[in-house]
């Protein structure tokens, strides 16, 4: 219980310090991830200079940027991959860099990854993949673990797959036993680090509908990092674009066009 | 007589000013190697560390474990027994003509064990898998690490030090003794062979005398100094391929460095380790 001189120096009001309690506890409803000054640097380069951004439940967040703005350095340090220089990064009300290894790892089970390149493991079959987070994490047996293997390769397309190695399947068909791999463990959060970049513009509407399809299945909240405009504004509620190293813009795909800045302008112009 | 040279004050001053620059040059050129390798020391250090306390924890990965085994143990077992068998018959020829020469002749089984179980054998294991297992524990690691396979391990919450290093170094330091018993029975099998070759003699007695003069330590510390081999090819290996950086030039850098930092490692414990036997088992 606060004090009423810790409430008048923190100047909130006491409804709302409420509401931020039952962030923390991680209830539905409260954002996925709140991010706030984030800084991260590589040497004398600084790739996030105080980012602040909000996922909330249930809802497709879109990043977009040039390359090398720090995208995909912002996913690693949702999910713990990378450690922050300063700043906050909340996960389900929680903040990530007070976690001890076994609450990173509770916290890493309710999220979801897709790796640019899909990142599989190339010395375990498609089937073993899958199976990989569900073997550690869940009291499944044996045949439970093939079904849901199995449930999962249906939900991408790819049950044919069971039992091919990585190198013996395409990319985008890695991508799909990826996307299967990482909603494994029924995740409530799931990043994508360019889920279609790199395959034909034919494979990418494929990848853009199934995560759409999931998305409506799994009620997620997902972050997408991308540079398809056209796959962002299909399966986005919201773009934020990144730009040396902040939040230049944030809000939906028509508030970006109707922007009069001549970064954003010359951004989305090759949507045009 | 006088000598009137006259140097031109601008080159003075040139040299009093770069002279400076002369010893912070030099100073830089010999401080950067030597933090470089401080630093890789603490890095090591850290990640010796953090393989220990991942080690304790549960799951325990068996079936990693003994896919690790068959990779380290099974697969590495006919280069060692190659490599022992070839050691095994040179030494045997080698030696054949030095002890004839001092009508020692008789002196060749047992100079011929007592080498291969003390010296040889230990140290020909130990810089065979380093040189096999090394190079790929850090082409394998290295490649998951620049294609973010150990990311995703550690996405999934699973610990890449427990999962892929300690597998792998367990894997080692049981693997190496085991080796270098079938690395000593080649060597001393083609031993035989060669010595028989040249002047029939049975294997029994070939043994019999070859064994005579050893008690169970000179068969005990020498074996199990391989232990210490097999921990340091198996941390060096992970330890290079889980830092690799760079894509695939960093992949065979990777292999490379491992390769290379195990067997100098080897041969540096091995003249420690020799030391320490001859003390504590004289």
């Amino acid at each position: 219980m606060m004090l009423p001189e810790q409430q008048v120096l923190l100047d909130v009001p006491e409804s709302s310090a409420t509401a931020s309690t039952e962030n923390v506890s991680g209830d539905s409803g409260g954002p996925a991830v709140v991010i706030r000054g984030l800084h991260k640097s590589f040497g004398k380069q600084i790739v996030l200079n105080g980012v602040n951004l909000t996922v909330k439940s249930g809802e497709t967040l879109a990043m977009l940027g040039r390359s090398g703005t720090g995208k995909s350095v912002l996913l690693k340090l949702i999910i713990g991959l990378q450690k922050p220089d300063s700043g906050s990064i909340l996960v389900q009300g929680q903040e990530i860099a007070s976690l001890d290894l076994q609450e990173m790892t509770d916290i890493r089970k309710k999220i979801g990854f897709l790796f640019q390149g899909a990142a599989l493991y190339d010395s375990l079959s498609v089937e073993q993949n899958i199976a990989f987070p569900l073997k550690r994490h869940t009291e499944m047996t044996k045949s439970e673990r093939r079904d849901r293997v199995k449930e999962l390769l249906a939900n991408v397309g790819m049950e044919s797959a069971l039992k091919k190695m990585p190198g013996d399947i395409s990319g985008g068909m890695q991508k799909r036993v990826g996307l299967a791999r990482a909603l494994a463990l029924k995740p409530s959060i799931l990043l994508l680090d360019e889920p279609t970049a790199g395959l034909d513009p034919i494979t990418s509407g494929e990848i853009d509908e199934l995560i759409l399809k999931l998305q409506e299945e799994h009620d997620m909240a997902s972050v997408v990092v991308t540079h398809d405009l056209l796959s962002a504004k299909t399966i986005a509620d919201r773009i934020a674009l990144l730009h040396e190293g902040n939040v230049l813009i944030e809000g939906t795909f028509q508030d970006l066009s109707k922007s009069d800045d001549k970064f954003v302008l010359e951004f989305m112009k090759r949507d045009s | 007589m006088s000598h009137n040279v006259s140097i031109p004050h601008r080159l003075i001053n040139q040299d009093v000013a770069q002279a400076p620059s002369v010893v912070r040059a030099t100073f830089s050129s010999l401080w950067n190697p030597f933090n470089s390798f401080l630093e890789w020391f603490g890095e090591l250090g850290i990640f010796a560390w953090q393989v220990m306390r991942a080690s304790v924890r549960r799951p325990f990965e068996g079936r990693e474990l003994m896919r690790q085994l068959d990779e380290i143990g099974s697969k590495s077992l006919p280069l060692v027994a190659l490599a022992g068998a070839a050691i095994g018959a040179v030494l045997s020829l080698e030696s054949r003509s030095s002890l004839v020469r001092f009508g020692a002749k008789s002196m060749l089984p047992a100079a011929l064990v007592f080498s291969i179980i003390h010296e040889t054998g230990p140290i020909v294991t130990g810089l065979v898998v380093s040189g096999r297992v090394g190079a790929g524990i850090g082409a394998e690691l290295g490649s998951m690490r620049v294609t973010e396979q150990i990311d995703a391990i550690e996405a999934s919450g699973v610990n890449p030090y427990k999962y892929l290093a300690f597998t792998r170094i367990l894997a080692c330091v049981l693997m190496l003794p085991l080796l270098t018993l079938a690395a000593d029975f080649c060597g001393v099998l083609f031993g035989w062979i060669a010595d028989t070759l040249a002047d029939p003699i049975s294997f029994t007695k070939f043994i019999h005398r070859g064994f005579s003069g050893t008690s169970f330590s000179d068969f005990l510390a020498p074996t199990f100094r391989t232990v210490v081999f097999g921990l340091i090819i198996g941390m060096i290996g992970c330890f290079q391929g889980m830092r690799t950086q760079g894509g695939t030039a960093g992949v065979g850098l990777s292999a490379t460095s491992s390769v290379v930092l195990s067997s100098l490692f080897v041969i540096l414990a091995d003249v420690i380790l020799v030391k320490m036997i001859l003390v504590f088992f004289p």
